[in-house]
């Protein structure tokens, strides 16, 4: 919220601040700024738009619940999941297969994209093999991921494993490859080794790149949540709603379609402000 | 001369690539610079100033010839020599001061001995009370004085500076050079000056070496006799004037030739 700064009062002195009088006209301009607070204003205006929309069209009948439950309805499943801990249980079992899922691939995909993005011959001898790798279809992988990995949690997180991996891994490596050559022959011209030039330049440097990865990737292993838990699960966001089509509750699978958006969300909100304050040189002024 | 010579560069050529992509960047490139000189070297884009340059400062391997510096042959780089890049170059991660403090990690100094240099050479380059800004948060020809302080405070005897004004504007540019010339005056080391503003590259030089392109050589090299300190309105003396008509018309001459060049590919 922009509140009437000290800055902008001092340097009125009886003159008419335009902003004011711009903001109306000046909001479909070509790539002009606008007011904060309307543009966050507009992104709230949108949804609640469509649930109007939504709340009108089934209050009027004009579908069948089957096809769209009501909001309320909605809500009064969201309710339901609540109070009988489903949504906990759901949300802690999902959440825990995401974060093993993803960090295992991170863990791996960090160090694989750094030597690729590094060493030419680690380029050569990888990329090819992950380019086409990435481009297989993750469903089609769910019976040999049973065979290897059975049917409990380790084949949920196989699954999520092989959705991440293969992107980050080249994600990472293109991070580390745009980085200015000017700062490793600075490094060089300075005296320092090439392993000092790798964790004190060339990280850093790549490091808030990289981070973008981690918080995009994420975002991908939680659009991989429902094929994870699509075979032999008990329990799980994914598992949910797989389930609630068998039974055509229509308002089990909205809700719980809505709900792993907000999750993922949130996670992309939280690695925005961690990124945010870990890099603080990133930002101007 | 009776001095050895600061740099020895003898029939130096760069390929870039191999097999079908081979391209010859720099032909042959003899150049020989005296200790405590200042050597301009202009020509069109892509002529192989940054190439040789690098070859240098031991940063890419010549393909032909030598380049000896103090009568040793340049093996990789090494902190002889200082580094202003085309471009800023800074560890943005770093405030000025580390900055400048990274390009002391090396040296056998102690840390209060460190500190000091670092003071004094921010002090220099004009930027105290920024010590502890990043360097997104300075202006370009502030971070530009961020990497000459970089480049110079372990005291090399040789600075290569790669058009390190080229994205200023005019007056910052103005500015630059003559902080550039306090500096070369103040601390004695040689100077190899990459541009391709052939002002700049008479007002700060003894020698300007013109380079033809496509490959790159040495098409012309004249000495510019004008007299110490100079200050920013010799550009418009009869001698200065005379020194750039010439110049202008090699460069001219060059890009006409590449740009013919570019026709017929
Ligand atoms: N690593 C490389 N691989 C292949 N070709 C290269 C490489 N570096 C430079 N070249 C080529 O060598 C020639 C000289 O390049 P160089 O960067 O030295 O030019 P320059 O004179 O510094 O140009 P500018 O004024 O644009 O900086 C160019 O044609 C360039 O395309
Ligand atoms: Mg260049």
């Amino acid at each position: 919220m922009p509140k009437t700064s000290s800055i902008a009062a001092n340097a009125a002195a009886g003159r008419i601040d335009r902003r004011q009088s711009r903001r109306k006209k000046g909001l479909l301009r070509l790539r002009h700024p606008i007011p904060d607070r309307i543009f966050t204003s507009a992104g709230l205006v949108v949804p609640v738009v469509l649930v109007l929309l939504w709340f009108a069209v089934t209050a009027l009948g004009l579908v069948k619940p089957l096809f769209l439950p009501s909001p309320l309805a909605i809500l009064e499943e969201a309710w339901r999941q609540i109070t009988t801990g489903i949504l906990l249980e759901d949300a802690a079992v999902s959440s825990y297969r995401i974060i093993v899922g993803w960090l295992s691939a991170a863990i791996l995909a960090i160090p694989v994209g750094i030597l690729m993005g590094n060493f030419r011959l680690f380029e050569g001898a990888l990329e090819p093999l992950i380019s086409t790798v990435r481009y297989m279809p993750i469903v089609a992988l769910i019976p040999l991921t049973i065979l290897w990995a059975g049917i409990g949690d380790e084949q949920k997180i196989l699954i999520l494993f092989l959705g991440t991996f293969f992107q980050m891994t080249l994600m990472v490596m293109d991070n580390v490859k745009t980085i200015d050559v000017n700062l490793i022959r600075a490094g060089q011209t300075l005296g320092f080794s090439n392993t000092e030039i790798l964790w004190r330049i060339i990280l850093p440097a790549a490091l808030p790149a990289i981070w973008d990865t981690c918080r995009i990737t994420i975002g991908w292993t939680w659009t991989y949540l429902v094929v994870a838990e699509l075979v032999a699960a008990q329990n799980g966001l994914g598992r949910r709603i797989m389930d609630a089509q068998r039974y055509l509750a229509t308002d089990t699978i909205i809700f719980g379609t809505l709900f792993i958006g907000l999750l993922g969300l949130l996670t992309d909100y939280a690695f925005k402000r961690t990124g945010r304050s870990l890099f603080r040189w990133t930002a101007d002024r | 001369m009776t001095m050895a010579p600061k740099i020895h560069a003898e029939a130096v050529g760069k390929i870039f690539g191999e097999g079908a992509n081979e391209f010859l960047a720099i032909d042959r490139i003899d150049l020989t610079v005296a200790p405590n000189e200042f050597v301009s070297i202009v020509g069109t884009s892509g002529c192989g100033k940054s190439t040789f340059l690098n070859m240098v400062g031991g940063l890419t391997e010549p393909t032909f010839g030598d380049i000896l510096i103090d009568g040793t042959p340049v093996t990789g780089p090494g902190r002889d020599r200082g580094f202003v890049f085309q471009g800023y170059s800074l560890f943005e991660w770093m405030t000025v001061e580390g900055n400048i403090l990274f390009a002391l990690e090396k040296s056998r100094l102690s840390k209060p001995e460190k500190t000091e240099l670092v003071r004094q050479f921010i002090h220099e380059v004009g930027l105290r009370g920024f010590e502890k800004s990043y360097p997104r948060q300075l202006s370009g020809g502030m971070r530009q004085r961020v990497a000459i302080a970089r480049a110079l405070v372990y005291k090399p005897s040789l600075l290569l500076m790669d058009e390190p004004f080229g994205a200023l504007d005019a007056q910052t540019r103005g500015m630059m050079q003559e902080l550039l010339l306090k500096v070369w005056e103040d601390h004695k080391v040689t100077v190899l000056f990459v541009t391709h503003d052939v002002e700049e590259a008479i007002f700060l030089a003894d020698r300007v070496i013109v380079l033809a392109s496509r490959p790159g050589r040495i098409k012309r090299e004249l000495t510019v006799d004008l007299p110490r300190p100079r200050q920013f309105d010799i550009v418009t003396s009869p001698e200065f004037s005379q020194l750039k008509r010439g110049v202008l018309a090699d460069i001219r001459e060059e890009t006409l030739k590449v740009m013919s060049l570019g026709d017929d590919a």
